[in-house]
């Protein structure tokens, strides 16, 4: 292997992992606040068609973002509604949250655009469009380091490099801040938190709608930036693959974003193999599909390493009288 | 407003009236973004109901689904009993088509009497072990069976589309699937014993799913097995107390959860499209926890919930072609919509249907005020 195919296979485990990260981080919140989200894949999908669908008629790929993320939004809302408010199933919310948005953005997507349930294609000021950072041109002479700056870390779309960004940011928010030293505690011991006279509720609606707002972001990814328009069912699972990589990392933020590299790698891995044989022999491709969810298994049951999960997660707070 | 005064339901309210007003209530928003794209939403409604029960040909369809919808129903609500939520029906009732068309195959020339009850053997092991696994490791590793159940449907997923596509597929043929079974193999239509239902997909099966709903029946609640399952969902401690092995109830029950699934399998590869294709199982799994929700995880209310689930299918299929523009997605939208009101947002009508039912009741409402001037004079 040469270098630039190193290279440009790990260009595309950046691309591949970014809705990954956006994804996983938001689960990150929700469950470290000690709500269960198995709705990731359904608030992506939600958002991923409002943003192609507002992106393709109004051609600009702000207010695409911004459907996108209310859409997004709204729907955390309502799963917090339910699993909150209502002390409802938080497992059976999130399957509710899939099997709506699944059902919904198609239909929605038939009867507004009369495409099998595709958005027409985005015209170029609806999708956000690769940007190159400062010197990349000057710099891709430069043997190794250079050309490592240049086709790999340059020459992105804004939303990688904010998937990227979030991972510091939210390890700051968690460790460093009043309110996440609050929302750890409310996903392990809400009960002490409540004594502290501080709103459990309050803070799981807060965890919840940053949720909302990163599954926006990650679902835009799929529609306006990586892709050019809505396809059906164009999350393809990738929020369960989050979830795995959530609780493969443990989570905590920078391992997320590890993990999230390693499945996006084995993706981009996946797509280059189509055919190929390593080691004189050929791998299925479905074995590597498959890899992530066989590690989150193997992890889960303890055989390398101990996931546990926070402990009040899955169970909705009712105060005492 | 205290919610520790409110007396139960009484038990028809809980298992009649509760889910028909989430029904109706999943039904009214459905109707209302019918509504909100410009479309008749009791046009929809009547496409539905004709394009399912009208005639034997659309009710034998509707049947059909019904059969996969009673499988994965049961599969769901027997691990609710034990306190287990099975999200892997999917992947359960996929995999198992690999034991199916193992055996179905091999014996496609005997006479499908013979190949049935081996075939529900092969299925049932094969989609058992699928939910065996996942029970496995929550009983002896603690990993949460929700999160496993998820990781085994993908699983089963990339698994099925390389046995298909690299050992299954002849040569020679293009389409993703397996060889054909013979005309002796194939299960029966019911159309071939009442003409009724002409040649419509509804088959033998539809009679294996009805026995398991009673066996399911006695299962829970006329077995010590049963009952000891049903503890350890209520109190996993209490059973623990009383000597018994809550490790090897979840397997058992988990195990049973992937067998039942796997029969949705046999209906397809024996019973509908006598091969292995791609996909075929649809999402009945997450149908099926539509059924058990709907249906109280009782399987009198499991019968008629997947009715209603297949009768919405069949009758989703036809509605794009009465009324252009709805879409059979229409139907993924009530079924999220029944999902998330009588799964996830219970809590919706439960406390106001109590208040009504105590005021209605002198002796609750005696209790009620007695209860009310205790809280306020202490």
């Amino acid at each position: 292997m040469d270098l630039g195919l190193i290279l440009s296979t790990l260009d595309a485990t950046l691309r591949l992992s970014t809705p990954l990260l956006l994804a996983c981080l938001a689960g990150l919140y929700s469950e470290r606040a000690g709500v269960f989200d198995i709705g990731l894949e359904g608030k992506m999908l939600a958002a991923a068609f409002a943003a192609a669908a507002v992106a393709a008629v109004t051609a600009n790929v702000w207010l695409g973002l911004l459907a996108g993320l209310a859409v997004s939004i709204t729907t955390a809302g309502l799963q917090g509604a339910a699993a909150i408010t209502l002390r409802g199933n938080q497992l059976i919310a999130g399957v509710a949250i899939n099997m709506l948005a699944a059902g919904l953005t198609t239909f929605l997507g038939i009867q507004w655009f009369g495409q099998g349930g595709r958005t027409p294609q985005l015209p170029v000021t609806g999708r956000f469009q690769n940007i190159d950072l400062p010197f990349a041109n000057e710099l891709a002479g430069v043997p190794i380091l250079g050309q490592i700056y240049s086709e790999l870390i340059s020459g992105h779309n804004i939303l990688v490099y904010v998937a990227f960004l979030a991972v510091p940011i939210t390890w700051w928010v968690l460790y460093r801040t009043r309110f996440g030293l609050r929302l750890r505690a409310v996903g392990e011991n809400p009960k002490a938190v409540d004594t502290a006279g501080i709103s459990v509720i309050k803070l799981r609606y807060q965890a919840v709608l940053i949720t909302g707002l990163l599954c926006g972001l990650a679902g835009a990814f799929f529609s306006i930036a990586q892709g050019s328009g809505f396809g059906n069912n164009m999350t393809a699972g990738k929020g369960f693959i989050a979830l795995a990589a959530l609780i493969f990392a443990k989570w905590k933020p920078v391992p997320a974003m590890f993990t999230c590299l390693l499945f996006g790698f084995l993706d981009a891995l996946q797509i280059r193999l189509q055919g190929a044989e390593i080691f004189g022999i050929g791998v299925p491709v479905q074995a590597i599909q498959a890899l992530p969810y066989l590690l989150t298994v193997i992890l889960l049951a303890g055989f390398i390493g101990k996931a546990v999960g926070p402990k009040a997660g899955g169970v909705a707070y009712t105060k005492e009288r | 407003m205290s919610s520790a005064i409110l007396k139960p339901l009484p038990r028809w309210a809980d298992v009649v009236l509760l889910p028909i007003l989430n029904l109706a209530l999943a039904f009214i928003v459905s109707g209302l973004v019918v509504l909100a794209i410009g479309q008749d939403p009791l046009a929809a409604l009547n496409a539905i109901v004709t394009g399912a029960f009208g005639n034997g040909y659309n009710f034998g369809y509707t049947l059909y689904y019904s059969t996969n919808f009673m499988f994965t129903g049961l599969a769901v609500a027997v691990a609710a009993h034990a306190g287990l939520f099975n999200i892997g029906g999917n992947g359960q009732a996929y995999i198992a088509g690999l034991g199916v068309i193992a055996v179905a195959l091999p014996l496609q020339f005997l006479p499908w009497w013979i190949t049935f009850p081996i075939a529900i053997v092969a299925g049932a092991a094969v989609g058992g072990l699928w939910g065996f696994i996942p029970g496995w490791l929550q009983a002896k590793r603690g990993s949460h069976v929700v999160i496993t159940t998820i990781m085994f449907n993908f699983i089963a997923a990339a698994i099925m589309v390389y046995m298909v596509v690299n050992v299954l597929k002849p040569a020679g043929i293009l389409a993703p699937e397996s060889a054909m079974i013979a005309p002796e193999g194939r299960m029966p239509k019911l159309g071939a014993f009442i003409p009724w239902f002409k040649n419509t997909d509804v088959n033998f099966t539809l009679v294996l799913a009805l026995i398991c709903l009673v066996g399911a029946y006695i299962l829970i609640w006329h077995t010590r097995f049963g009952f000891a399952m049903r503890a350890l969902g209520q109190n996993p401690t209490a059973t623990r107390y009383a000597g018994m092995s809550n490790s090897r109830i979840i397997m058992i029950v988990m195990t049973m959860s992937g067998a039942l699934a796997g029969m949705v399998a046999v209906n397809q590869v024996v019973g509908v499209q006598y091969r292995l294709v791609l996909d075929y199982v649809a999402d009945a799994g997450f149908v099926g926890i539509a059924v058990a929700l709907m249906g109280r995880n009782h399987p009198i209310g499991i019968l008629l919930a997947a009715v209603l689930f297949g009768a919405l299918y069949q009758g989703g299929n036809e509605l794009q072609y009465v009324i252009p523009g709805l879409s059979k997605e229409m139907v993924v939208v009530i079924q999220a919509l029944v999902i998330l009101f009588t799964g996830a947002m219970e809590g919706l009508f439960r406390p106001g249907l109590q208040r009504i039912f105590m005021t209605l009741s002198p002796r609750q409402k005696a209790a009620a005020i007695e209860a009310n001037s205790v809280k306020s004079g202490s």
